[in-house]
């Protein structure tokens, strides 16, 4: 991976619908060349996909809930975390799962429409698989950043006009 | 003012002009929906472990004077950061001295070293502040206008034809604000040689040092011969983004330093404690925040230039500082005129280049110091304004 592709990530990271003729300009290639580098990223997948920072807080008329749960397995032999990993990330509703170090194996983060139906899904699917040994949830009542991004910012520039 | 008022009046500080920016920011505070390119600093605020460490001091009870020349250790900082960045080498004890800004760091070093008479070479299109400092410490400043054709670098040739008997230092300010020239290594050496022939002193004034897209950034002080006659100035404004902290530095020969610190010791007794905090956590751990934001302006650099060259105001790319000084002649126009048309009409503010000297006429400053966002509207309000006039 060469400088400029680097470059290229980091700022797509930060805005994935930056218009691609101000991306050349910003890392000094050519417009064809940054297309094709993009599209050589995305097969490789190395870009997995291009989503939005929404404040659904903000956004009336849909309402739902959060949950961030510690999960405790048993490691199978041969695969460890992976094939259980792989059993919990395949439901729609979860849509994070993390190895972690320390006191549980995965975090598993659960959207669902109301409190009722996260615990459902805790205690009918997640629970009830033979290798999770036991489940702490917690749900999540503010988010304040995300993925870098401050939720209510504090936009205003505080420079004065004009300096010299 | 009444008459009796102005009799009162030093008639040294009444020679001084209102600088030319005044106006504009008059004109722009005014309005809604305008698109400042006209920011002389960083539009990051100040990276959060250098708040923390301001906090920190207020809270630990720092809040007395420090020594005149600044706490010890961050003059220690500073000496070892120049020192790995610059490679110069000055003492900590005797050879730097904290003030309030570079700017505080000018004024001081003009006084240290004018008597009535004695001519100061100011390097042009430069920043505003020069010229008067040195009217105010009894000199008289010479401008020295450098052009396009030379990318706005000083030429030997250049700088014998301004020098006279009663030259006593040249002022240079590489990366350049307004210009974002730089200089390099073999034509700094070629200066310094006139500047040694003629036996004067220099001020490099290097607030932008950091911010250099290109090449590193290479200190006249580094040349043989050159320390001794060298005050440096910088300070932490620009490359750690800290204007309103208002904490720069001085380096120069001890003869000097003593001579500015007497006078520092009388008229500004320190810098600010909780600034002087904040900047020693800087220079230890913001190496980090520096280059992400130098990133930043590099890719900003980038597009704006690029976007003025596309539209036709012919723009060099400048190598420092984060200005672009688009040529703005194909319109007709001057740079007044420019300037007050685009604001009025497309509220997009920029600085005239002739306010920081006559050799910017036909120039306009343009401070990429901006969002992305503001820089992407700000670059189709100007086309716009270019493409109206050039079909009239």
């Amino acid at each position: 991976m060469n400088e400029k592709e680097i470059e290229i990530l980091e700022i797509l990271e930060d805005n994935a619908r930056i218009p691609l003729e101000v991306l050349a300009d910003m890392v000094d290639l050519p417009v064809e060349e940054v297309e094709k580098s993009i599209l050589s990223l995305e097969e490789q997948d190395i870009i997995l996909n291009y989503s939005s920072v929404i404040n659904w807080d903000k956004a009336a008329g849909k309402d739902g809930v959060v949950a961030m749960i510690d999960v405790k397995v048993t490691p199978k032999r041969d695969v460890g975390f992976d094939d259980v990993a792989e059993r919990i990330y395949r439901f729609p509703e979860v849509k994070t799962v993390y190895l972690m170090s320390g006191a549980y194996d995965l975090s598993v983060q659960i959207e669902g429409k109301t409190m009722k139906e996260v615990a459902f899904f805790v205690s009918n699917k997640l629970s009830t698989l033979d290798s999770v040994l036991s489940t702490t949830t917690h749900f999540l009542l503010k988010k304040y950043k995300h993925d870098g991004v401050i939720f209510e910012p504090e936009q205003k520039d505080k420079r004065i006009v004009v300096s010299p | 003012m009444s008459q009796v008022q102005s009799d009162y009046v030093s008639k040294n500080a009444a020679k001084l002009k209102p600088s030319g920016i005044r106006k504009f920011f008059d004109l722009a505070s005014q309005m809604d929906n305008v698109i400042s390119l006209g920011v002389g600093e960083p539009d990051f605020v100040t990276p959060w472990n250098v708040c923390e460490a301001g906090y920190a001091s207020l809270e630990n009870g720092y809040t007395a004077y420090t020594p005149n020349a600044g706490l010890l250790n961050l003059r220690q900082e500073i000496s070892s950061y120049l020192k790995e960045q610059f490679a110069l080498s000055y003492s900590a004890e005797t050879e730097i001295i904290c003030t309030v800004g570079a700017s505080q760091a000018i004024d001081l070093a003009f006084r240290s070293i004018l008597d009535a008479g004695d001519e100061v070479i100011i390097v042009e299109p430069g920043f505003v502040a020069y010229s008067p400092a040195v009217t105010l410490a009894g000199g008289t400043p010479v401008p020295l206008e450098t052009v396009e054709e030379d990318e706005f670098k000083l030429t030997p040739e250049k700088l014998k034809s301004a020098i006279t008997e009663r030259t006593k230092a040249v002022l240079i300010c590489f990366p350049s604000n307004p210009t974002g020239a730089t200089m390099t290594e073999d034509e700094l050496k070629d200066v310094a040689k006139v500047i040694e022939d003629h036996d004067l002193l220099v001020l490099s004034d290097e607030i932008y040092a950091e911010l250099t897209y290109d090449q590193p950034h290479y200190s006249i002080a580094r040349i043989p011969g050159m320390r001794e006659r060298t005050i440096l100035i910088s300070g932490f404004s620009k490359a750690f983004a800290m204007t309103g902290w208002r904490l720069g530095y001085v380096t120069g020969p001890e003869e000097i330093l003593k001579v500015m610190l007497t006078i520092h010791q009388y008229t500004m007794m320190c810098a600010p404690t909780i600034a002087q905090h904040g900047a020693l956590e800087a220079l230890r751990n913001g190496r980090e925040d520096l280059e992400r934001m130098k990133r930043s302006y590099r890719q900003r650099r980038n597009f704006i230039v690029k976007s003025f060259n596309r539209m036709g105001l012919s723009c060099r790319m400048p190598g420092g500082a984060f200005y672009a000084f688009p040529s703005i002649q194909s319109t007709g126009m001057t740079s007044d005129e420019f300037a007050e048309k685009l604001l009025h009409e497309e509220r997009v503010a920029v600085v005239p280049g002739h306010v920081f000297g006559e050799g910017g006429e036909g120039y306009v400053r343009c401070s990429y110091a901006t969002s992305l966002e503001s820089l992407q509207e700000a670059v189709k309000r100007i086309e716009r304004f270019v493409d109206k006039y050039a079909s009239n």
